[in-house]
């Protein structure tokens, strides 16, 4: 119904009252990323993974810590599409149970890092001058330590866990947040509407949080997209070096760590669990850059 | 162009104390005694306490920070190690060389992949290079290095059994480090490079340099490529400090003797010391990187040096 009506307004006159009408700019980005076929099929393997992340008690054909002694490391077959691992558990079930963990993980780190870091960087953008260096001085010197490193410290201080994970990668990635947030305030901040909404005597709350925020999403947008899959490769790797989820939590970096003990006769506990991080990140990447391309169509070449 | 240089240097002193705060912070108020750590759970607790006035450790927490600064500068002190009793610099520095190596030979493979995969594809956009390289380049970016690590090991070590799956002491055992390590910055260097490319050669000069005749490779290598060095180059320096840290579970993978194992295992048995005194020398390291990937811009763009004053 609504698709008949954008075609028909599509005249260029039309297009003005379009925007004005519907929900304005969001509509326009959904037609242009619905010409991006690598995007949409990135957006499809997310909205599957989500949904066998909220219904894996029916989709996963056995529990995630359902142990059979007697059918331990086997190689895929018609009963464990996958295979097994060492204490006989279906690969395939602890790898759909997996992705809650990942999902989880990546959307809160990326919610911590997106309010921590937003607020910082509007708070540097639209005051300035010695908060604004203040602020961005602290970001650059925890721009100093690799965020990889910085998450590992912060592991090392507070202690393994899915909770404390979250926690470090949320922070380690602070800086990326605040730098953007702050450029496209900057941009912002000196714009006629911004004057226009001080002139009207709007307080500077209601400035950020109305005004500038909502047209600095575009960037924010991007980057959460690329962000969610830095966090679940980060959370993956502190988990495969043994420092993030503890088994029998059945996250993907986890069981390469178990699998990398077994690797040399049963390969198949390594492959598995990485190619559903692998897939994961490749479709959030697609959709990153789909994502990019049809919020600034300026961008693309 | 040296007062610039050193203007950065001294730049870097404010940075470090900011890194060197925060890990001391972070360590400070990790759980546990160190004291008891030195001397094991079992130790009397008169032995504790002496230890613990010994260290200092029952001052106010800015004297001892201030006195882990003033070790740090004076003594190149930054602590020492609970488990083996040595100090911390000693134990990093020995295993800092392999570490650095390691991203070293990270960067070289992303640069010698990426570089000439990306000019290509921009040459070329659209062909069927170009796709199959943007594809590769995504998968690379999404291919967690852990993973691929263990696939190399998997496939060249023990099916086809051309290259050791462990140590770090001739090329050979280099080789697999170095893949697992480079191949993610090399996409990413692949499509900083194709775009960057993509952007120069649409350039009114380079139809100048096209019209007046010169052969194609010239254009391509001289006027295009000098003029996209610029973002590809800042990627690259990112990457190393990137590589630094990914370096830390490629050591683990393949058991090398650098400061990421040793940090990992140092975690592992809450020896704090040396956590700290790694992240340390890491960060001191990426910004080093950091600013002789700015003086390499001067060299690169006549344009910038003339701004460093």
């Amino acid at each position: 119904m609504s698709n008949v009506k954008a075609i028909a307004n599509d005249a260029p006159t039309g297009q003005q009252e379009l925007k004005q009408k519907k929900s304005g700019p969001w509509r326009e980005v959904w037609r242009r990323l619905r010409k991006n076929k690598a995007a949409i099929f990135g957006l499809i393997v997310i909205l599957i993974l989500v949904f066998l992340a909220i219904f894996a008690d029916f989709v996963a054909p056995y529990g995630y810590d359902d142990q059979n002694l007697q059918a331990r490391f086997q190689t895929p077959n018609s009963q464990h599409w996958l295979g097994t691992d060492n204490f006989g558990r279906d690969i395939m079930s602890r790898i759909i149970y997996g992705s809650r963990i990942s999902l989880q993980v990546g959307f809160i780190a990326v919610s911590i890092a997106m309010i921590c870091g937003g607020t910082l960087g509007a708070i540097a953008g639209y005051y300035g001058n010695k908060l604004d260096n203040f602020i961005m001085r602290i970001m650059d010197i925890l721009l100093a330590i690799p965020g990889i490193l910085l998450a590992i410290s912060i592991v090392a201080a507070l202690g393994p866990g899915l909770r404390n994970v979250m926690i470090a990668v949320g922070i380690g990635s602070i800086p990326s947040y605040a730098r953007i947030v702050r450029a496209s305030v900057l941009s912002l901040r000196d714009q006629e509407f911004i004057e226009a909404a001080k002139a009207v005597g709007a307080n500077d709350f209601r400035i950020i949080v109305k005004h500038i925020i909502p047209n600095s999403m575009a960037p924010i947008i991007v980057q959460a997209t690329i962000g969610v899959a830095n966090a679940i490769l980060s959370a993956a790797a502190l988990s495969f070096i043994g420092l993030g989820i503890q088994p029998p939590q059945p996250e993907w970096g986890a069981m390469l760590n178990t699998g990398k003990q077994y690797i040399r006769d049963y390969s198949h506990m390594t492959a598995f669990p990485g190619l559903a991080i692998m897939i994961t990140i490749f479709a959030l990447n697609l959709l990153g850059d789909g994502l990019r391309d049809a919020l600034d169509p300026r961008l693309k070449s | 162009m040296h007062r610039y240089i050193l203007r950065r240097l001294l730049l870097l002193i404010p940075v470090m104390l900011g890194v060197s705060f925060i890990v001391f912070t972070m360590m400070y108020f990790t759980p546990g005694d160190p004291a008891v750590m030195m001397l094991g759970e079992s130790a009397p607790e008169h032995e504790v306490a002496r230890l613990r006035e010994e260290l200092g450790l029952d001052d106010p927490y800015l004297v001892q920070y201030a006195r882990y600064v003033k070790n740090a500068v004076v003594h190149q002190d930054i602590g020492q190690s609970y488990k083996t009793k040595r100090l911390v610099f000693t134990e990093i520095s020995s295993r800092f060389p392999n570490t650095l190596k390691l991203a070293g030979l990270g960067v070289l493979v992303a640069v010698i992949l990426g570089v000439p995969t990306g000019i290509i594809s921009a040459t070329k956009q659209y062909s069927l290079f170009d796709n199959i390289a943007m594809v590769l380049a995504l998968i690379g970016v999404s291919m967690p290095n852990f993973w691929q690590g263990l696939l190399l090991i998997i496939f060249f070590s023990i099916k086809l059994g051309w290259f050791p799956s462990s140590g770090f002491d001739t090329f050979s055992h280099m080789v697999l480090p170095a893949l697992t390590l480079g191949t993610s910055s090399a996409a990413i260097i692949t499509r900083m490079t194709r775009s960057s490319m993509l952007e120069v050669i649409r350039q009114d000069y380079i139809r100048t340099a096209r019209a007046k005749g010169q052969v194609e490779s010239v254009v391509i290598n001289q006027h295009a490529l000098k003029n996209a060095l610029i973002p590809v180059i800042t990627v690259i320096g990112l990457q190393f400090g990137y590589l630094l840290g990914g370096a830390v579970l490629t050591e683990s993978i393949f058991s090398i003797t650098g400061v990421g194992r040793l940090m990992v295992d140092s975690i592992k048995s809450r020896d704090y010391p040396i956590v700290q005194g790694g992240v340390l020398f890491i960060a001191i390291t990426f910004s080093v990187v950091n600013l002789c990937v700015d003086i390499l811009y001067a060299f690169v763009d006549p344009r910038i040096k003339s701004q460093y004053k």
